[in-house]
């Protein structure tokens, strides 16, 4: 009984230790965001001796994070929206009505997921649409970008809403998109909510396709901007840490606020398929 | 059932992801065929049929394309061997192990998932600071400072670095995709093998590893495809350097476009298009044969 509880416990210790190497960078980043710049210098662990909580003023102002935080706000809610609609509408049809065609769609589809970009001819396209260097470009790209994992998603969802469903919908005269608002939508929610807060997370953190096609630093995200401050400031680690930190802040506070929809999707889409 | 009706199910509901779909992913895919046999480049806006040769540059042994190749084969492996491996560990410790606060600690693990790749990168690059690092310092305190390294700078060791911080940023996601299919194991299994004596390293080779094939092919194939396309991390932390010593195939096609070699970069996208295709060919397969299991 006590080896059982001894080991017990070594497997606590190590599963705090687990823990605490995956948060210790934030950590870092917490307490040298309110240090002075020599105190920061090191970027140690210690903890401040005094408050400097004007750095997040500081880096407020002098980074534009106002701007860069309403851009990255547009880009990750504007393309979830469009995204997850998307998705949800294409694998609803793709799922409900598996004929040959659609069957080659949805794989043809889904192929997306392994797909690289190619980003010389995607900037052609782009000057074709009139999109690039813009900020509607930005959210399109991120949009279209999510939809190949997102039918993906939803689709394995959809086996699990039954077809009767639809059947009695359609008798009682419902069109197709009485039938998918009314009645497909509010049961398909929570793998929407997964789809939704997984294509938030990963707008918000993507940098790769406004550093290929935003030159004009009034439309630029957080992380381009972060990365622009660093190359700035990066002997200021206090302001470069506040900076990440503002950053960061948005993305752990989806996480926390839906981490059972993340944990609970990621699963779902990766062991059943 | 006269109403299951395909009208029902309007081709026109698939319309908008599937056009979204063509025109960012599949026409760029497939016209970058086409300009991978031309001197495209930013500079003239005359476009000329050259042939091979821009495939010929990047297998030309006097280039460092080769090179670039290799590391993100080195990359790949690597990191998929590392965060199957510690997932697995990680995995087994919090189903097996602790069963009280596992789901909290599932949820600490998982934190450096959701972060940002260009955060991760930024505050890496302090903690691998050669002089005042939290890495070296360490060691240092620890009297292990035989053990400090220039991590990012030392071109024997920046590759290795680089794929270190990836693995402690991706070890989470493979850890929660590993759990489930822990969790999807049927006990009885386990008790059999109880009653047999079995003890836990006889457990994982005969119950656990067999079992869990499904899971950790899906795991490989998603560390695969993340490994080929790799940007952002190597970006950010060495962007390539020092010398060519980390450069991956990604790092390589953002200097071609930012130098204006846009026939040249095409060309090597399109080599990792046709090899994921052939790649994603058999990713379809694996997840039709998951989706009609159930």
């Amino acid at each position: 009984m006590l080896a059982k509880r001894s080991r017990q416990a070594v497997f606590h210790l190590l599963a705090i230790l687990a823990c605490l190497i995956s948060i210790i960078p934030f950590y870092l980043i917490v307490t040298n965001s309110f240090k002075s710049i020599a105190e920061a210098s090191s970027m140690s662990a210690a903890l401040p001796s005094i408050l400097h909580v004007e750095n997040f003023v500081t880096v407020v102002a002098t980074g534009k994070l106002g701007t860069s935080f309403l851009n990255s706000l547009f880009y990750a809610t504007g393309s979830t929206i469009i995204g997850t609609l998307c998705a949800a509408m294409a694998a609803f049809v793709l799922s409900r009505n598996r004929s040959r065609f659609n069957r080659f769609l949805y794989f043809f589809i889904i192929l997306g997921i392994a797909l690289p970009t190619n980003f010389f001819t995607l900037t052609k396209v782009m000057q074709i649409t009139q999109l690039i260097n813009t900020k509607i470009g930005i959210l399109i790209l991120y949009a279209a970008g999510q939809i190949p994992f997102g039918v993906f998603l939803i689709y394995g969802f959809l086996d699990t809403v039954p077809k009767e469903l639809d059947e009695a919908a359609i008798i009682d005269g419902c069109g197709p998109f009485q039938l998918f608002f009314k009645i497909i939508v509010p049961l398909m929610m929570p793998v929407l909510i997964t789809d939704a807060v997984l294509s938030f997370l990963g707008a918000w953190g993507n940098f790769i396709m406004p550093l290929y096609y935003l030159n004009n630093t009034a439309n630029w995200p957080m992380t381009l901007s972060a990365y622009n401050f660093f190359d700035m400031y990066h002997m200021n680690w206090n302001l470069f840490s506040a900076d990440i930190l503002l950053t960061v802040l948005p993305v752990l506070f989806v996480y926390f606020a839906a981490q059972r929809y993340i944990l609970s999707g990621m699963t779902a889409g990766a062991v059943k398929g | 059932m006269r109403v299951r009706n395909k009208l029902n199910y309007p081709l026109y509901f698939i319309l908008p992801a599937l056009v979204l779909y063509l025109i960012f992913s599949i026409i760029p895919s497939l016209s970058g065929i086409f300009y991978s046999f031309t001197n495209w480049s930013s500079y003239t806006t005359k476009i000329n049929f050259i042939g091979l040769e821009n495939f010929k540059t990047i297998f030309s042994a006097s280039e460092n394309y080769l090179l670039f190749i290799k590391n993100t084969f080195i990359f790949t492996i690597i990191t998929i061997f590392a965060k199957t491996v510690i997932g697995l560990a990680l995995a087994l410790l919090l189903t097996e192990g602790t069963k009280r606060l596992a789901y909290f600690y599932r949820m600490m693990i998982y934190v450096p998932v959701i972060l940002p790749a260009i955060a991760v990168g930024l505050i890496f690059k302090s903690i691998l600071n050669p002089s005042t690092g939290l890495l070296n310092t360490s060691l240092r305190f620890a009297g292990l400072g035989a053990l400090a390294q220039k991590w990012l700078t030392n071109p024997h060791i920046a590759l290795y670095s680089v794929i270190g911080v990836d693995t402690w940023q991706g070890v989470g996601y493979i850890m929660v995709i590993l759990i489930a299919g822990l969790q999807s194991i049927p006990r009885e299994y386990y008790e059999v093998a109880d009653v047999d004596g079995a003890g836990f390293w006889a457990k994982l080779i005969w119950v656990t590893l067999p079992m869990m094939m499904p899971t950790i092919t899906i795991v490989t194939v998603l560390n695969l495809l993340y490994g080929l396309k790799v940007f952002d991390i190597v970006y950010v932390l060495t962007n390539g350097g020092p010398g060519y010593a980390t450069d991956v195939i990604y790092t390589a096609v953002f200097q071609a476009f930012s130098q204006g070699q846009w026939g040249l970069g095409t060309a090597f996208s399109s080599l990792l298009f046709v090899f994921m295709c052939v790649l994603g060919y058999f990713v379809i397969r694996l997840m039709d044969r998951g989706q009609s299991r159930d």
